[in-house]
């Protein structure tokens, strides 16, 4: 049984009750699927997602900003957009400073948007686990579109591209950052990639330099965009372009490549033996190459 | 010497100890109404971050009504308000009204500011569980946390429905 406030109800309660509409019993369902709750997990295993984009790039180019920019335009077409904000755990505390909420003002009180905070948690740092499963929760209640920020443009952000249908590559003018995300290959995997505060100067010139550098990888299809979501400039292009995503087949090997992989990973995760395991190698019991054999052999 | 007299391993462990000392918290600190100083907020949402919580920190000029639906949405326990305008007569009590007409009974209020005494026994009536002002240690906050926990696992009351007048302090 789980409970909001007085109410105890089953999890298939719970999950009908998000599906009819109840915004409570949806944040409930989040919260108890990112705790692991076996049951809750499974009440929204069968659930086909909506559509989903991943919203990334380096810290302080306005992703929030434009995610909230984003999901008030199609909310404002009648759309009921979910949103998942995600910010790191300290790693010393466990705590976190959920703060994309500071940038998100236009989406206040619109009904038709959900917005909800994810720390990263016991993943640190990188994508948090069981996000399939909180994109399949907002699908169960009745969200058409799912846009999910994340942080970053390293090795370990790039697992984005596995998790959505689409990402969305930003930038900001005269920052350099993009070379980061060239590193790690991010790139060539991203479907739209916008520099936004279009309004200052070198933004052109930004947008310039990531064309140059796409042409030299063959990815010129990709659109380079400018936007301001400040200003709301250049928002119906980039709408546009995010609506007439093309399927790129060297892109969607990569995709289902990290799909799996993260796929494994909650698996593992969420194994009760992982932790004894884990608490086995602390206290010098086993050797790690012994720790792999217990937790893949069945 | 910037870290002169500071050890840090010392810190870190003591983190550690904090940290594990219950279980992790959603946390919705909010400023409410037309006021844009929010050091006081910040510093709240980073001693609780750092006690192992996690902290959804809303920005600036946050009306009651989108107070509350983050609440909702973020399935939080606990909110903190912060009020430096003069205005916390009337946000304060009227977010304890919202959570209430919200069905968010459970959810624990707790309000911070230049909040004179003479104002505090209207708020603690509204269903404010603890107002904490400028200079107070953040060692404070936890205090009041852990009391909360208690008083949830033991059945008192502490949400912000509940008709009983327990506060902190």
């Amino acid at each position: 049984m789980v409970g909001i406030g007085d109410d105890s109800m089953t999890n298939s309660e719970l999950a009908s009750q998000a599906a009819a509409g109840s915004r409570r019993a949806l944040a409930r369902l989040l919260t108890l699927i990112q705790d692991g709750e076996s049951e809750s997990i499974e009440s929204v295993a069968n659930i086909e997602n909506v559509k989903s984009i991943g919203i990334t790039g380096p810290p302080g180019v306005g992703k929030s900003c434009l995610t909230d920019c984003l999901a008030s335009f199609w909310a404002g077409k009648g759309e009921r957009v979910g949103v998942l904000c995600i910010d790191p755990s300290s790693p010393i505390t466990g705590g976190s400073l959920l703060g994309d909420r500071m940038r998100m003002e236009q989406s206040g009180v619109d009904d038709r948007i959900f917005i909800r905070s994810v720390a990263t948690r016991s993943s640190f740092g990188a994508l948090p686990f069981r996000l399939k499963a909180m994109i399949s929760a907002l699908s169960l209640a009745g969200m058409d579109r799912i846009l999910i920020e994340t942080v970053g443009v390293g090795q370990t952000e790039i697992g984005i591209v596995s998790m959505t249908d689409s990402v969305l590559l930003v930038d900001g003018p005269d920052r350099g950052d993009i070379v980061q995300a060239e590193k790690a290959g991010l790139l060539e995997l991203a479907d739209v990639i916008v520099v936004n505060k279009g309004d200052l100067d070198g933004a052109e010139q930004a947008a310039a330099n990531i064309r140059s550098g796409l042409a030299l990888g063959n990815s010129e299809s990709i659109p380079v965009l400018v936007v301001s979501a400040l200003n709301k400039i250049g928002i119906d292009e980039l709408i546009y372009a995010l609506e007439n995503v093309q399927v790129r087949s060297s892109v969607e090997e990569i995709r289902w490549r990290h799909r799996l992989t993260s796929a494994l990973l909650d698996q593992i995760h969420s194994d009760s033996k992982f932790d004894s395991t884990v608490n086995d190698l602390v206290e010098g019991r086993i050797a790690l190459e012994q720790a792999i054999q217990i937790i893949l052999n069945e | 010497m910037p870290f002169a007299g500071l050890d840090v391993r010392r810190l870190f462990q003591d983190e550690r100890a904090n940290s594990q000392s219950m279980d992790p918290l959603r946390i919705v600190v909010a400023k409410p109404g037309l006021d844009g100083h929010d050091r006081g907020a910040k510093v709240v949402a980073r001693a609780l971050r750092d006690a192992g919580h996690e902290v959804i920190y809303t920005g600036l000029r946050r009306t009651p009504e989108e107070i509350v639906r983050i609440i909702e949405d973020e399935d939080a326990s606990i909110i903190g308000l912060s009020s430096l305008s003069g205005a916390h007569g009337f946000l304060f009590p009227r977010v304890c009204e919202l959570l209430k007409a919200a069905g968010l009974d459970d959810v624990v209020v707790f309000g911070g500011g230049i909040i004179p005494q003479s104002d505090r026994p209207a708020l603690y009536d509204s269903g404010v569980r603890a107002i904490f002002g400028p200079g107070t240690p953040t060692d404070d906050f936890i205090l009041f946390l852990n009391e909360v926990q208690e008083r949830r696992v033991s059945n008192q009351p502490v949400g912000v429905g509940s008709s009983d007048g327990w506060h902190w302090g």
